[in-house]
């Protein structure tokens, strides 16, 4: 046990994930490996499709029965895809949990809020349904849903999208996770709201000490919450590093493309560059480099098989081929933009 | 939800009135005169105004609709022409029968209906799924009259063990909780549920299905809930759908079965209503027509106000 909690809380090595039907064989997440220390926080960044819902989900093995899950995670030092059903509920929603996307679908909407956080206090620890709702109170206080009391016994569709989403964060913290995670917690929400959840989501990441995986496609999310920053692209990492290293010195081709198609603080003013092409097709991915087909610097050696992960620099690394050339000769181009 | 409850209850009022008013033309409407069953024969024209007159069939619609109402409100529905005896005297036991056999048969139906639905709801898109739907279809589709019949030949004639028709311990018409009474019961009952059992099925399967995919059976699942634990938020959720069928179901059945009933010729409202169509007793139909009618408003009223209490967003709307 010491031993475990010396090394990172989750240690994700060669990560696969299929779903496999009789109609459908297709891989969604390719050997994946990443680690997150205590607290830490880890944005994964990528168009729609990429897989990070997919990476995220198989943290807690949130699957229906099509999928075939490889490789190994271990989550403070439990062997998750390993773990026989009863463990893994113990696990789900107490070590680790999870906020969704739509707040507005993601609650059920026949119980009220204060009922559903305490279910899983009630599950997980041996409380009476009183103290349940007494803590329920305090975590709907904790993520400052104002008159708390009153909107605990309110049912979901009573409350605003921003509300919804607080309680969900509170359903969230109700164990008291080493490990939350974020599944575009603020896509679905107004663009005033969205940084209010944001800035309350970092503020009780740090206050709580809870390592956090955010999923987001949003530069400017990814920026104002993450230590580091893990860009997806047809089911792998591409680029992983610091979050101030990969937004300064951006270099794989498709990171770059991403920073400069989206609107972000960094970038105020400048032009809008699509990345060109269409996003990959899982089903029939090219033999090399699976974003060769968009990219503006493909040559040859990207075609013929896919690219291992090169060290950029320090903690830094990146999966193109032609990275080093490009980090040398045409470094202000990728850091900076054409 | 007693402001809800109220108004629920007012909004039935127009309801209740308007099919009383069709009731009451029903008489009207029916082909015929409906005075030809009291004529005496070969009846001049002045004895059949003088009829006429006394049954006040002279006065102008909307007084009769109201004289008529006075006298249905105080349970007086008039006389059956057949048997000279209070429409009451007829209509009331008959009901009672029906709602014996119906409820049995809601029972059987309803049970059969949501295991089934269930299984399937969970294994959708399975092996399991399409069999149950297979089975469900072919329930729905079967004619009942038919299957009693069948039933009766295999279980009455050729079997032996159960009787053929009839209600009550050798079909003396006085049912007892006994197993004289409950045997003459099995398959009528049975007969009447399958149709309900085959619709109940398919539409929670629909419904458990449908639920199912949402996202926040995801989000129960993420917060460690076990399977039957997760079911109870699935069937809450799946309740007011259910119940809605569930309430119309009843009320067929409640409204009894013209067929079946005279199939096995079971005293109920159905089987009353199959011989007052024969003998154009048209205060009898009226009266039969009038109280299952209440009956339908009654539970769909039912209905409604327990679909309240399995989802909140109900009562604002
Ligand atoms: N249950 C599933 N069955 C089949 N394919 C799935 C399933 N869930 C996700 N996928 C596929 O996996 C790919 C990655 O999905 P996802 O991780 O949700 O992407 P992202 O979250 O990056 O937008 C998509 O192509 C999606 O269609
Ligand atoms: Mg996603």
């Amino acid at each position: 046990m010491t031993e475990a909690a010396q090394k990172s809380l989750v240690q994700v090595e060669h990560l696969k994930v299929r779903f496999v039907s009789r109609d459908m064989d297709v891989s969604v997440v390719n050997d994946v490996s990443f680690n997150l220390e205590r607290g830490e926080a880890l944005c994964l960044l990528g168009e729609s499709g990429s897989g990070k819902t997919v990476t995220l989900r198989s943290l807690i093995r949130l699957f229906p029965r099509t999928a075939r899950i490889g490789g190994r995670i271990h989550i403070d030092g439990i062997d998750v895809l390993n773990l026989p059903e009863r463990r893994l509920r113990q696990v789900r929603g107490s070590l680790v949990s999870m906020i969704f996307q739509e707040p507005m679908t993601a609650l059920d909407p026949v119980f009220t809020v204060g009922e559903q956080i305490a279910e899983t206090i009630v599950y997980h620890e041996d409380v009476s349904q009183a103290d349940a709702m007494k803590r329920a109170l305090e975590l709907m206080e904790l993520v400052q849903v104002p008159s708390a009391k009153r909107r605990l016994n309110a049912y979901p569709h009573e409350l605003s999208g921003g509300l919804r989403q607080r309680a969900m964060i509170a359903l969230a913290l109700a164990c008291r996770p080493k490990l939350l995670l974020a599944d575009e917690p603020t896509t679905a929400l107004d663009a005033t709201v969205q940084i209010q959840i944001l800035l309350l989501l970092r503020e009780l990441q740090r206050e709580l000490q809870m390592a956090t995986i955010f999923v987001t496609h949003d530069l400017g999310v990814a920026c104002e919450v993450a230590d580091r920053i893990a860009v997806m692209y047809a089911g792998r990492f591409v680029e992983t590093g610091t979050a101030v290293d990969v937004m300064t010195s951006p270099s794989h081709p498709y990171t770059e493309g991403l920073l400069h198609s989206t609107v972000h603080a960094g970038r105020r003013g400048q032009r809008l560059d699509p990345i060109p092409g269409s996003p990959p097709d899982l089903t029939d991915l090219p033999a090399g480099c699976a974003f060769s087909p968009r990219c503006t610097y493909v040559q040859d050696i990207c075609l013929a098989a896919p690219p291992e992960f090169r060290t950029r620099r320090q903690d830094h690394w990146v999966r193109c081929v032609r990275q080093p050339e490009l980090a040398n000769s045409e470094a202000p181009s990728l850091a900076n933009g054409p | 939800m007693a402001v809800y409850i109220l108004r629920r209850v007012i909004y039935t009022i127009p309801i209740a009135i308007g099919v009383s008013i069709v009731c009451f033309l029903l008489i009207h409407i029916a082909p015929g005169d409906p005075l030809s069953a009291v004529m005496p024969e070969g009846a001049s024209a002045a004895i059949i105004a003088q009829i006429r007159e006394a049954y006040g069939f002279d006065r102008p619609l909307p007084v009769q609709y109201l004289k008529w109402l006075g006298h249905v409100v105080t349970g007086d529905f008039g006389m059956s022409i057949t048997t000279r005896r209070p429409v009451l005297g007829e209509v009331l036991p008959a009901v009672a029968n029906t709602m014996i056999l119906a409820s049995t048969a809601v029972l059987f139906g309803f049970v059969t209906g949501c295991v089934l639905g269930i299984i399937a709801g969970y294994t959708a898109g399975s092996l399991t799924d399409r069999a149950v739907t297979a089975v469900a279809v072919t329930g729905v589709s079967i004619p009942h009259y038919w299957l009693g019949m069948v039933l009766v030949v295999i279980f009455a004639v050729n079997l032996g063990v159960l009787p053929a028709t009839g209600m009550g311990s050798g079909g003396s018409g006085n049912f007892a909780l006994d197993w004289a009474s409950l045997r003459s019961l099995i398959l009528p009952a049975i007969t009447l549920s399958v149709i309900p059992a085959g619709i109940i099925a398919r539409s929670v399967r629909a419904t458990i299905a449908e639920v199912r995919k949402h996202e926040f059976v995801q989000t129960l699942y993420a917060k460690g809930l076990p399977g039957s634990r997760v079911f109870v938020h699935v069937v809450k959720n799946a309740m007011p759908t259910v119940l809605a069928i569930m309430g119309l179901q009843l009320a067929q059945l409640l409204g009894g079965s013209i067929l079946v009933e005279t199939v096995f010729a079971w005293p109920g409202t159905g089987f009353l209503m199959n011989s007052a169509i024969f003998n154009r007793d048209l205060p009898i139909l009226q009266g039969t027509i009038l109280t299952l009618a209440m009956f339908f408003i009654v539970i769909n009223l039912l209905v409604d106000i327990a679909q309240t209490a399995f989802d909140p967003r109900i009562k604002r709307s």
